[in-house]
């Protein structure tokens, strides 16, 4: 029986889904922030732009379309922390819209700012944008300073719903070491996953090896980042909500919702291993390159679990610290019944758009990218 | 109190964004069908001539599109940056189209993009060339979703109101796919986007044809371009006069406007510009019948009897139906609890009046009206551009036929100079549609004064001239690139 509270978890499966795979696919800011620390000669900082340069729409796209999701799905999110969180999200924004033209442009006679310019804006992005968004997802966990009154609607003068209660508008977040050390273990991860891609999809053994050095350095990084996250995430107060919508708070919450889950932290710990795996055997064997396929999987499934336990198990996904009943959860900030499913019926699709974009993937990486190759086609 | 000076802004970030979107969209549209029908004769014929012609203004393609992109993402963000409440209250329409964008379009978009570009030897022939088709007809099912969002803003269909969520929600999703304004729109600005392709091509191929270089290549691109550009504003003359019968019925005070009528009528003459008109052409436009009552700004404010003998309501009535509606709103939400009963009466008073609901939060009838003179003067842009540059594709082309365009100087000149005009139309176009249906961001549903963020005037000040910058940067950098690219050109001569 698909119920209205079923969709509702069905949808939030989704947004942790493109989640996963927004992180996962994080891998083109990573590498891009791998530029100049791994590119050591023009040659190889244009074949990681290159490298990069043929997946970054993908991410791109990814991440329009988590935004256009969780707007169809739960848009009283997309009203709440878009419109409140404000600096945090245009900066974000920022840095992707620099991105987005730089490939394109830091090649290219007269563009104006010169080569250097436009591979510092896309190393920018591959360190910025991780790291504002984990920081931005930490507050999934420890909440924001917001509140929400539909009733505004009623006052004619002021009838905004969702206002932020300080005039900090997001950046507030830094203040919370574990929304920073979110943000960190994100990006750390991206550059992991950048170190990874570029192995796998660069056939250049000088520029592979440096590449295992930055690996080692980033997944360092994020292993630290991550007991802190991990610790702090099994001791920290959640925001429960019960049957009647009453948000409240309860110790050791996330642990607890990963225990009441076993699924859920099955899925976590098969990405943890995956990952692990993925890097280990990359950094053992020189010889090995497929450590993305097992490790891009692996931080997909680690995300998802993270966002399942963000909002499952009678969970408020985005806390409010001003009133915790104005917390929003999966029923107060979804859409409508006959959205949802009209919406799941829409999802039915994904599948194949997956099939045929793994299918293009393949097709076009069946040899890896060559100085060569550059040389004598179409290149940035 | 949310101030004014906050909408303002927000409005202006919004059409800066979308201003600088629409410069790069159209071109996207246009240059995608264009070089995918000069690859088609590349993979018919096999003449080596046409993947060199395909390929450099695939370079061109490329270099727009990235520009395009940047700006998009933006816009959609600023829904919820900037347009908090609108996120909230229409939402559960809104996100929809922009969900189904993403799922349908921009991945394919995307993963063709990737193949069309870098993939000449990866893969085969027809593949590449299907590939190259998919990229235009991921952009052309990027435009459907999109305008599907936006008709519903034009002409909300499919939806309820639910006081107990606050919001507008959906109840019929084809209602919302097939409203005959997205229909009428999407063809408007999918073949504009083909105009503005077209004069784009036949554009730099006459620059080219009056540097007496790559004489072949110019008038191959002219012939396909031209061909392309003549279906494409045939369809948006077409789809121009659906549009014009939409807005008499759906958005009347857009119409009027347009047309700086204030006392409309029987026979409404239609004014070409200030002081010369045709009797009775408004008439016809708007109705397609010479008798056909078409209200000024004066009948819409102080209400007026359609021929159907349906009563308008004046401005002030509205205001104060929807003042009724919001007042009942509140009284339902206060008194769920303590008083069914009483609770039940208000939202039978808020039903009643729901259709004036956004009307509630005007303060004056002056608010209806919006400026009259720039969209007056914009839709004349539009469509006297428009009209002209049919004839100079026509030209063009018959000059190309009779082998007498390289020696038409005048007529090279006025096609490169048509390159801006066909842009200044195009923003013309969207000046029409978007700043003539203020003050509402849902017609007749939600003002934009209560649509907007609770953030402050300075922070969206801050963020518009940063976008200012950035984009204006961006627009630099491409003519700059673009430019140099024309300048080294194809190169096919040389070969």
């Amino acid at each position: 029986m698909i119920t209205y509270v079923f969709l509702q978890h069905y949808w939030w499966f989704l947004i942790a889904l493109l989640g996963g795979l927004l992180v996962f696919l994080l891998f083109v800011q990573g590498g891009n922030a791998l530029i100049f620390p791994a590119g050591k000669s023009e040659e190889e900082r244009s074949l990681i732009v290159n490298s990069t340069g043929r997946k970054w729409e993908l991410t791109f796209t990814t991440l329009v379309t988590f935004g256009g999701a969780f707007f169809a799905s739960f848009p009283l999110f997309y009203s709440t922390s878009f419109g409140g969180a404000y600096w945090v999200w245009i900066l974000i924004l920022i840095t992707f819209v620099f991105q987005a033209v730089s490939y394109e442009f830091q090649s290219k006679a007269g563009n104006l700012l010169g080569k250097t310019c436009f591979r510092i804006f896309l190393t920018l992005n591959g360190c910025l944008a991780p790291l504002l968004i984990g920081t931005a997802v930490g507050t999934f966990f420890t909440g924001s300073q917001f509140i929400v009154d539909k009733g505004a609607v009623g006052d004619i003068a002021a009838p905004v719903i969702s206002r932020w209660a300080n005039g900090w508008h997001g950046l507030e977040a830094v203040a919370e070491p574990f929304n920073v050390l979110f943000g960190v273990m994100v990006m750390c991860l991206a550059i992991s996953l950048g170190a990874l891609y570029l192995i796998n999809n660069i056939d250049n053994e000088k520029l592979a090896s440096q590449l295992r050095r930055s690996l080692l350095v980033a997944f360092g990084g994020f292993l630290v980042a991550l007991l802190y996250v991990l610790i702090r995430l099994s001791t920290m107060e959640g925001f429960t909500v019960d049957a009647e919508g009453v948000v409240s708070l309860e110790a050791g919450k996330y642990l607890h919702n990963f225990l009441q889950m076993p699924l859920v932290l099955g899925l976590f710990l098969a990405g943890a291993v995956l990952l692990v795996v993925g890097v280990l055997m990359t950094l053992l064997n020189g010889a090995f390159k497929r450590g993305i396929w097992l490790a891009g999987p692996g931080a997909t499934l680690a995300v998802v679990a993270l966002f399942l336990i963000a909002g499952y198990n009678g969970t408020a996904y985005y806390p409010s610290t001003v009133d915790m009943q104005d917390s929003l959860t999966l029923a107060n900030s979804c859409s409508s019944e006959f959205t949802l499913r009209t919406m799941a019926v829409v999802s039915l699709i994904i599948p194949f758009v997956v099939s045929y974009i793994a299918y293009f993937w393949r097709q076009m990486d069946k040899r890896s990218l060559t100085s060569e190759e550059l040389d004598r086609s179409e290149k940035y | 109190m949310v101030e004014s000076a906050l909408v303002d802004w927000s409005r202006l970030q919004f059409a800066l964004t979308a201003g600088y979107h629409w410069l790069f969209v159209p071109l996207t549209l246009g240059l995608a069908v264009i070089m995918a029908t000069m690859e088609s004769l590349y993979v018919v014929t096999g003449d080596e001539f046409w993947k060199k012609t395909t390929k450099f203004w695939m370079k061109l393609f490329a270099i727009n599109f990235a520009v395009g992109i940047a700006t998009g993402i933006i816009l959609e963000f600023e829904f919820g940056t900037n347009w908090s409440n609108y996120s909230w209250f229409v939402g559960d329409i809104f996100g929809a189209p922009l969900a189904i964008e993403g799922i349908f379009a921009f991945f394919m978009e995307a993963t063709f993009f990737a193949v069309m570009f870098f993939g000449w030897e990866k893969v085969s022939k027809r593949f590449h060339l299907a590939a190259t088709w998919l990229t235009g007809i991921g952009a052309a099912i990027s435009a459907v979703w999109i305008l599907v969002a936006n008709s519903w803003m034009q002409h909300p269909v499919g939806m309820e109101f639910n006081p107990d969520t606050v919001r507008h929600e959906m109840v019929d999703f084809w209602a919302l796919v097939l409203n005959p304004v997205a229909i009428s729109k999407f063809f408007h600005s999918v073949f504009s986007g083909w105009m503005t392709g077209a004069i784009f091509v036949i554009g730099i191929s006459c620059w080219y044809l009056m540097k007496k270089r790559e004489t072949r290549f110019a008038m191959a691109s002219i012939r396909v371009a031209a061909i392309v550009g003549i279906i494409g504003t045939f369809a948006v003359m077409l789809s121009g006069d659906s549009s014009g019968i939409q807005a008499a019925k759906y958005q009347p005070m857009k119409l009027a406007a347009a047309e700086g009528l204030e006392e409309g009528g029987p026979r409404a003459p239609f004014s070409i510009v200030p002081g010369v008109e045709i009797p009775g052409m408004l008439s016809i436009l708007a109705t397609h019948d010479l008798d056909g009552y078409v209200p000024g700004i004066n009948n819409l404010l102080d209400g007026y009897t359609s021929p159907d003998g349906v009563q308008h309501p004046s401005a002030e009535e509205k205001i104060a139906r929807g003042k009724r509606a919001i007042e009942a709103f509140g009284q339902y939400r206060t008194l769920q609890a303590s008083d069914p009963a009483a609770a039940a009466e208000a939202r039978r008073v808020l039903e009643e009046n729901m259709a004036y609901f956004g009307y509630g939060y005007l303060t004056s009838r002056e608010e209806l009206v919006p400026p009259v003179g720039l969209i007056y003067w914009a839709f004349r842009v539009m469509v006297g551009v428009g009209g002209a540059l049919l004839l100079l594709m026509f030209v063009v082309l018959w000059a190309e036929r009779r082998g007498r365009l390289p020696q038409m100087k005048w007529l090279l000149w006025a096609s490169l100079l048509a390159i801006p005009l066909v842009y200044l139309a195009g923003q013309a176009g969207w000046i029409v549609a978007e700043v003539g249906r203020q003050p509402w961001v849902i017609e007749g549903l939600l003002p934009v004064k209560a649509a907007v963020s609770s953030v402050s005037v300075g922070a969206v000040q801050t963020t518009f001239f940063l976008f200012v910058v950035i984009f204006t940067l961006f627009l630099l950098i491409e003519l700059r690139i673009l430019m140099k690219a024309i300048v080294t050109g194809p190169q096919i001569e040389n070969e």
